[in-house]
């Protein structure tokens, strides 16, 4: 059964106003429970707004939308709890920072959802840990962190409140290859170990590739297509028509078929190409002559 | 919801009132302000609302525009045009309990409510047809006599000009983060006034922490770019003042000049 559900959902900013504009139009999508959904798209495609939307900071112009089956503005009332269970990261989630040590922030989201402060301590620390956050950085003012470890404590503010789906928005922008790197594997282990629904927001097909079990492609504020990430990269072609950039590697293997080389997989990350080689060269009985 | 305050509030246009030079619009309104201030009848104050409504008409904006700019200031309107009725001496026409209106009371509220309202709307003309740059450098301008005082005008101007500049980024920004507070559970709605007030303050701290970083990255910037204050320094766009500079101002001293008259005649 789908966690998340939305049908026909339709966002409209600026209603009445000459700059008005259709950001989300007509979405009818279901995500999975468990695994990880990348939702791709240029830049003014709706991926942000349509996000907004899971955990209702934004109300549909029309349209619904369903967390485990129920309708989250039925009465048109926001469901109470959603956003505990439906958790949000931002962009650059380390300018929402803002108590005097790394404690108190990421016990903010805890804190909210009104638990004893024994079950703060633990779901703090829990996070902490899972985000590599030492306990003598706990009593540190966040303030003095470096970009990477404050973005970490941003998002290990989230985590502390256990949602059962959590949207990431951008996790690894601005951050260096290893620190994205980093933040990926975290999100990766987080969700297989806690089987908990992740959503992930980017539009680097790139990150996509060795992440998203499932891949939404959003192009001008309409679904384009959303599929397992082996079909949605088969579109190679029509996404970078879209002004998206396929993995570099993808673009490679594009290129070997135009020369009649011809794997029988869709190609998308490094590992899985060295893979697809060597299997190529085996089949070819190593008669390449090196 | 915050996206509807407007404060930079120009329209692009083409215009004969958007092509003038802005150190003229900036004066003629300031006379357009005496004129409302001195008119003492209702004819009087008639002139003048007919040279603001002239003057809207040559924007070529949507008359819709006016009633836009009212609408922050309706609380301001309503008590001004209430006290005004209670207040003052003349033949009762209506009384409860100890509240007593009298016709001397209306007449003076109507004569204020009109009085603001075609305030508001006439210097809503300036900012309308005016880039906030445009503004701020006439004003540098038209102050720069006060330099012989040791007046930092530049100085002034540029602190305006950067201020109306990151107005709507910090709006913007202010957004985001309520957003992302929100996100994390914060409630901005419920609660006691004390509550409320106490969760304004994860809204606070990350704004104000943005504004100094911003401001610092413009610092080093402007830095960067050789800026070191307004001696000697040109402007990529000179204002020049044209014919029709010329006429618009006569035509604003010919109001001026009728206003007084009127106000002479009818007393």
């Amino acid at each position: 059964m789908s966690i998340l559900k939305t049908e026909n959902l339709t966002y409209i900013y600026g209603s009445g106003t000459p700059f008005e504009r259709k950001a989300v139009d007509d979405v009818s999508l279901e995500i999975e429970k468990g695994g990880i959904t990348g939702v791709i798209g240029h830049t003014g495609s709706g991926k942000s707004t349509l996000i907004q939307h899971f955990n209702g900071l934004l109300k549909p112009s029309s349209g619904k939308i369903f967390l485990d089956g129920k309708d989250i503005w039925e009465n048109g009332k926001i469901m109470p709890g959603l956003r505990f269970r439906v958790g949000l990261v931002f962009q650059y989630p380390e300018y929402q920072i803002f108590e005097d040590t790394v404690y108190k922030d990421i016990a903010y989201g805890p804190k909210n959802m009104k638990l004893n402060d024994a079950e703060i301590k633990n779901r703090v620390l829990e996070a902490a840990d899972l985000f590599g956050i030492g306990r003598e950085m706990l009593n540190r003012s966040p303030f003095e962190l470096s970009g990477g470890q404050k973005r970490r404590v941003a998002i290990a503010g989230v985590m502390a409140m256990k949602p059962e789906v959590i949207i990431f928005d951008e996790p690894a922008a601005g951050l260096d290859p290893r620190g994205r790197r980093s933040v990926f594997e975290i999100i990766k282990s987080y969700c297989r170990s806690s089987g908990c629904t992740v959503i992930v927001v980017s539009h680097s097909m790139e990150d996509m590739a060795g992440l998203a079990d499932r891949i939404i492609v959003m192009n001008r504020g309409r679904l384009f297509c959303h599929d397992r990430t082996p079909e949605v990269f088969s579109k190679a072609d029509q996404i970078s028509a879209m002004g998206l950039d396929v993995p570099q590697i993808t673009k490679v293997f594009e290129l070997l078929r135009k020369e009649n080389i011809i794997f029988k997989d869709e190609v998308y990350t490094v590992d899985h190409a060295v893979k697809m080689i060597l299997e190529y060269l085996a089949e070819k009985g190593g008669d390449s002559g090196c | 919801m915050l996206k509807d305050i407007t404060i930079d509030q120009y329209f692009p246009g083409k215009s004969i009132v958007h092509r003038l030079d802005a150190r003229f619009k900036i004066i003629i309104t300031m006379i357009f302000i005496v004129m409302i201030f001195a008119a003492d009848t209702i004819w009087s104050l008639m002139t003048g609302i007919a040279f603001m409504l002239l003057s809207y008409a040559l924007t070529a904006l949507k008359p819709s525009l006016m009633v836009k700019s009212l609408k922050p200031v309706v609380p301001v309107l309503v008590i001004t045009a209430v006290l005004n009725m209670f207040f003052f001496e003349g033949e009762e026409i209506f009384r409860f309990a100890f509240i007593s209106i009298t016709d001397e009371g209306v007449k003076n509220a109507v004569f204020m409510l009109l009085r603001v309202v075609s305030l508001i709307v006439g210097s809503s003309v300036l900012t309308y047809t005016t880039s906030p740059v445009e503004l701020t450098g006439a004003m540098e301008k038209l102050l720069s006599p006060l330099k012989i005082f040791k007046f930092p005008v530049h100085e002034l101007a540029m602190m305006m000009t950067i201020s109306l500049r990151f107005i709507p980024t910090l709006i913007e920004e202010t957004e985001k983060i309520i957003s992302a507070q929100k996100a994390r559970g914060a409630d901005f709605e419920n609660g006691s006034l004390k509550e409320r007030a106490a969760a304004i303050v994860p809204v606070l701290v990350p704004l104000f922490i943005s504004a100094f970083r911003r401001a610092e990255e413009l610092a080093l910037a402007m830095e960067c770019r050789c800026y070191r204050g307004g001696e000697g320094r040109t402007r990529m766009k000179q204002l020049k003042t044209g014919p029709a500079d010329i006429a618009s101002l006569v035509v604003s001293f010919f109001f001026l000049a009728a206003v007084f008259f009127i106000d002479r005649k009818m007393k």
